[in-house]
C-alpha cells in the first residue's frame, strides 16, 4: 500500500513519506496545518487513493470517547421492557456500534484496511485523547455490557487532525506519527489549482495568485486567508467571466479585489484591506 | 548510530523519548526509506517530533548531527556570510593529479579537520581564486572548492550535488517562527492563552445531569438513580496588572495583543495599570489615570486570594522606585513599591509576572532581580514557552 497525489489532491513528499510510514508501520498519523490546508482532504484522498473505505468520525465539544467505541442505548430498553418486546433479554441488541468499532472490524469483512478519520480532535474535551490511548495503541477494547473484547485483526489507517485548540498530552502524542502540513508556496499552490482547475486561463492565475499571496503578507488580519478560500474564489472568478486584466486593474486602482468575500471573512479583515488598498493609492 | 542521533536531539531539548527510538529504528528496519538522507530527515521528523514548535530545534540537531556526515553544500551559506561572488567557484579548468599526488592529499587529516580548516580559512580568505592548492576556489588540489581533486574534498557550489537539496532542506529552518523559545507573535499568544483554559474547569459535581440521569434510571430498568455533573463554568478569575508607558513602550504592541487576547479567553478577567513599579494606586482608563485611579489596597480587599494575578511589565527602571519611599518617578510615595508587591504576593495565593524583556538582558537590570525576588521567582518571559510556565505556575 502506497500513497501517492491523487487526481484532484497534491501532497509533498514529506507527507506523502509520513502517511507511508504510518500506514506501514500502523500508527495513527497526526496531521496539523492552518485551517484549510486539506487536512481532512488527505484522509478522503486517503481512502480514495487506496480503494478502501473512509469512516469519518467528527469530533465536537460534547463528543465522548465512549461514543466512538460503542453506546449502549438504554432508553430504548427501556421503552421495549414497557412494550414487552422479545429483543429486551438479550442486550447486545442495545448496543450501537461506534466508529472504532466499526473500524476495527472492517478488515475483517471486506479484506482491507479502512481509512478512520478523527476529525479535530482538538475541538473535544481535554481529557478526551487520554480515553483513547489503550484503545488507539492495542486497537482493542472491551464492551463491558456483554463481555466481549473486541479486536482489530488488521488495524485500520488511523488520520488524525488538529487545529491546535488545546494541547495534547504527551502520553498520546507518543503513540503518533506527526505530520505538519506547511502553507504551499506559490509553484505548489500553481499546481494544485492545475489539478482542481485543468482549464482556468494560465494568467488570470498568475494574476490570482500575486493577489493573494499579497493578501496573506499583510499584516494584522484576522484570518488569513488559505488554500481552499483561494480554489473557491478562482471558482468564483471564472464564473464571473473575470479576466485577468480587470483583476489586475481593479487592484491595482485600490479598492478591494472583486469577489473578495471568498477571501476575507470578517468585516474587520475587509475594512483593514479597503484601508490599505486606498492607502496605497495615494 | 541511531543513539547518538537520539541523544544529539536530546541535547537540543527535543522531549524525544525511547518509545520514538524504537519506532525509528523498526520504521528503518521495516524498510520504509533507504539510503536517502532527505527522506531521513522527514521520517525522523514525523516519528520524532510532535509538535511543530519544535521543528526548529530539530532541523538545528539535525543539521549539527549531520554535518560530518554528509556532504556539505556550504555556498549558500557562505554566499551570505561572506559575500562571496558566484562566479570565485566557478569552473574554470579541470586538473587531473597523479596517484602520488593524490596519496599526498589523503595525509590532510579527517573530515571534521577538514570542515574545521575550510571554516577558518574562508575566513582568511579575501580574493578569488582559482587553482592552487590552498584557498577555496575552483580546480585546484585544496580540499576545498569544485570541479578539483581531492579524496577527502568539499565540494562548494558544484552542480550535480546528490545532497544539495537535502541540505537545504534542514538548513533553511523554516519553523524557526515557530519555534516556543521565541517572542510571541499574533498567532502564537492565543495559543499560548489557550493553555490557561486548562485551569479553566474546576469545582465539584454539584448540578443534576438531567439526560445521564434519565439513562441510568432506564440502565436499572426503572429505579431512579441521580447523577451530578461537575459545573461547567469557567472557574478562572484573572487580574491582569499591566505596566504602562515609559520603558514599556517598546513592548506596547506585544501587550496590546496579549490584551486582546487574554480579553475573550476569560469571563472573570479584570485589568488594571500601574506605572513601572506598583503603588498605591492602579487605573482601569489611561486617558483618565490622574482623575479616576483605585486604591491598590482595594483591589486587594474586593478580590478574593483565589484570583490569578498576572503583571506584565519589564521591571527595568531604578532600584531605588521599588525600595524607597518617594521612589516613584510620577508622585510622591509613602510606602515603597516593594511594600505594595508584598502585599499582593501575601493575599494572592497565585501570582506570576510576565516579562517582555528578552531572558537575556535580565541579568544586566538589577530591578530585574529585585522584582523577580519579590516574585519568588515567579518571573517568566513573555514567550510561548514563558507563558506555559507562568500557567503551570498558576494553575
Amino acid at each position: 500500500m502506497q500513497f501517492n497525489s491523487t487526481d484532484n489532491y497534491i501532497a509533498s513528499s514529506a507527507l506523502k513519506q509520513a502517511v507511508n510510514a504510518a500506514i506501514m508501520l500502523q500508527k495513527p498519523l497526526l496531521i496539523k496545518g492552518e485551517p484549510g490546508t486539506g487536512k481532512t482532504m488527505l484522509a478522503e484522498e486517503l481512502a480514495k487513493s487506496l480503494d478502501t473505505e473512509l469512516i469519518q468520525w467528527h469530533i465536537k465539544s460534547t463528543t465522548k470517547a465512549q461514543q466512538g467505541l460503542y453506546e449502549y442505548d438504554a432508553v430504548s430498553r427501556l421503552r421495549d421492557s414497557q412494550l414487552g418486546d422479545e429483543r429486551v433479554h438479550n442486550i447486545s441488541n442495545y448496543i450501537v456500534k461506534g466508529k472504532l468499532w466499526q473500524a476495527f472490524m472492517y478488515a475483517e469483512l471486506n479484506g482491507k484496511r479502512p481509512v478512520l478519520l478523527i476529525d479535530e480532535i482538538d475541538k473535544a474535551d481535554i481529557e478526551f485523547p487520554n480515553d483513547l490511548l489503550l484503545e488507539l495503541d492495542k486497537m482493542e477494547f472491551h464492551v463491558y455490557e456483554t463481555g466481549e473484547r473486541i479486536v482489530a485483526k488488521e488495524r485500520p489507517i488511523v488520520i488524525i487532525t488538529s487545529n491546535n485548540e488545546k494541547e495534547l498530552p504527551d502520553a498520546f502524542l507518543r503513540r503518533c506519527f506527526f505530520h505538519y502540513i506547511d502553507f504551499p508556496n506559490s509553484d505548489e499552490m500553481q499546481k494544485i489549482i492545475d489539478v482542481h482547475y485543468p482549464h482556468v486561463k494560465q494568467d488570470l492565475v498568475r494574476q490570482a495568485l500575486e493577489v493573494f499571496f499579497n493578501l496573506r503578507e499583510a499584516n494584522g488580519l484576522k484570518k488569513k486567508p488559505s488554500t481552499s478560500e483561494l480554489l473557491d474564489w478562482l471558482k468564483l472568478l471564472m464564473a464571473e467571466d473575470i479576466d485577468a486584466k480587470t483583476l489586475h486593474d481593479k487592484t491595482q486602482k485600490g479598492g478591494l479585489m472583486p469577489m473578495f468575500g471568498a477571501l476575507l471573512k470578517n468585516e474587520q479583515d475587509i475594512s483593514l484591506i479597503e484601508k490599505l488598498a486606498f492607502m496605497s493609492r495615494r | 548510530m541511531l543513539v547518538q542521533f537520539f541523544f544529539t536531539l536530546r541535547k537540543y531539548r527535543l522531549p524525544v523519548s525511547l518509545r520514538e527510538l524504537l519506532d525509528l529504528i523498526n520504521a528503518l528496519k521495516q524498510g520504509v526509506i533507504f539510503a536517502d538522507v532527505d527522506a531521513f530527515y522527514h521520517l525522523a521528523r514525523t516519528i520524532m517530533v510532535k509538535d511543530e514548535t519544535h521543528f526548529d530545534r530539530f532541523d538545528k540537531a539535525f543539521s549539527d548531527y549531520f554535518s560530518g556526515i554528509a556532504d556539505l553544500d556550504l555556498l549558500e551559506s557562505l554566499k551570505q556570510q561572506h559575500n562571496l561572488p558566484e562566479d570565485w567557484l566557478r569552473k574554470e579548468f579541470e586538473k587531473h593529479l597523479s596517484d602520488e599526488e593524490k596519496a599526498q592529499l589523503k595525509a590532510m587529516g579527517g573530515l571534521d579537520e577538514l570542515m574545521k580548516t575550510l571554516k577558518e580559512r574562508l575566513e582568511e580568505q579575501q580574493k578569488r581564486h582559482a587553482g592552487g592548492n590552498k584557498w577555496v576556489g575552483t580546480g585546484g588540489t585544496s580540499p576545498f572548492g569544485a570541479y578539483g581533486y581531492n579524496p577527502e574534498g568539499v565540494r562548494i557550489g558544484q552542480d550535480g550535488n546528490r545532497n544539495r537539496q537535502a541540505v537545504k532542506v534542514w538548513d533553511k529552518r523554516e519553523y524557526r517562527n515557530l519555534d516556543s523559545d521565541r517572542e510571541i507573535g499574533s498567532r502564537t499568544i492565543k495559543l499560548a492563552l489557550k493553555k490557561l483554559r486548562k485551569f479553566a474547569r474546576t469545582g465539584a459535581s454539584d448540578t443534576l445531569d438531567l439526560n445521564e440521569t434519565i439513562r441510568a434510571t432506564a440502565k436499572q430498568g426503572g429505579m431512579l438513580d441521580v447523577k451530578m455533573a461537575p459545573e461547567r463554568h469557567n472557574a478562572v478569575k484573572v487580574l491582569m496588572l499591566f505596566d504602562i508607558g515609559g520603558s514599556m513602550d517598546d513592548y506596547i504592541h506585544t501587550c496590546e495583543e496579549l490584551f486582546s487576547a487574554a480579553h475573550s479567553e476569560f469571563k472573570h478577567l479584570e485589568f488594571y495599570y500601574f506605572h513601572n513599579c506598583l503603588y498605591e494606586h492602579v487605573w482601569q482608563d489611561n486617558q483618565r489615570r490622574h482623575s479616576n485611579v483605585i486604591d491598590t489596597m482595594t483591589l486587594i480587599n474586593k478580590f478574593t486570594s483565589d484570583y490569578k494575578v498576572i503583571f506584565v511589565g519589564d521591571a527595568t527602571m531604578g532600584p531605588y522606585e521599588i525600595a524607597y519611599p518617594g521612589g516613584s518617578v510620577e508622585h510622591w510615595n509613602e510606602e515603597p513599591g516593594s511594600a505594595w508587591l508584598n502585599r499582593i504576593t501575601n493575599h494572592f495565593d497565585k501570582v506570576a509576572w510576565l516579562n517582555p524583556q528578552p531572558v537575556e538582558h535580565w541579568p544586566k537590570y538589577q530591578s530585574i532581580d529585585f522584582i523577580k525576588q519579590l516574585m519568588d521567582n515567579r518571573m517568566y518571559a513573555l514567550s510561548l514557552d514563558g507563558i506555559s510556565r507562568a500557567i503551570k505556575e498558576l494553575s
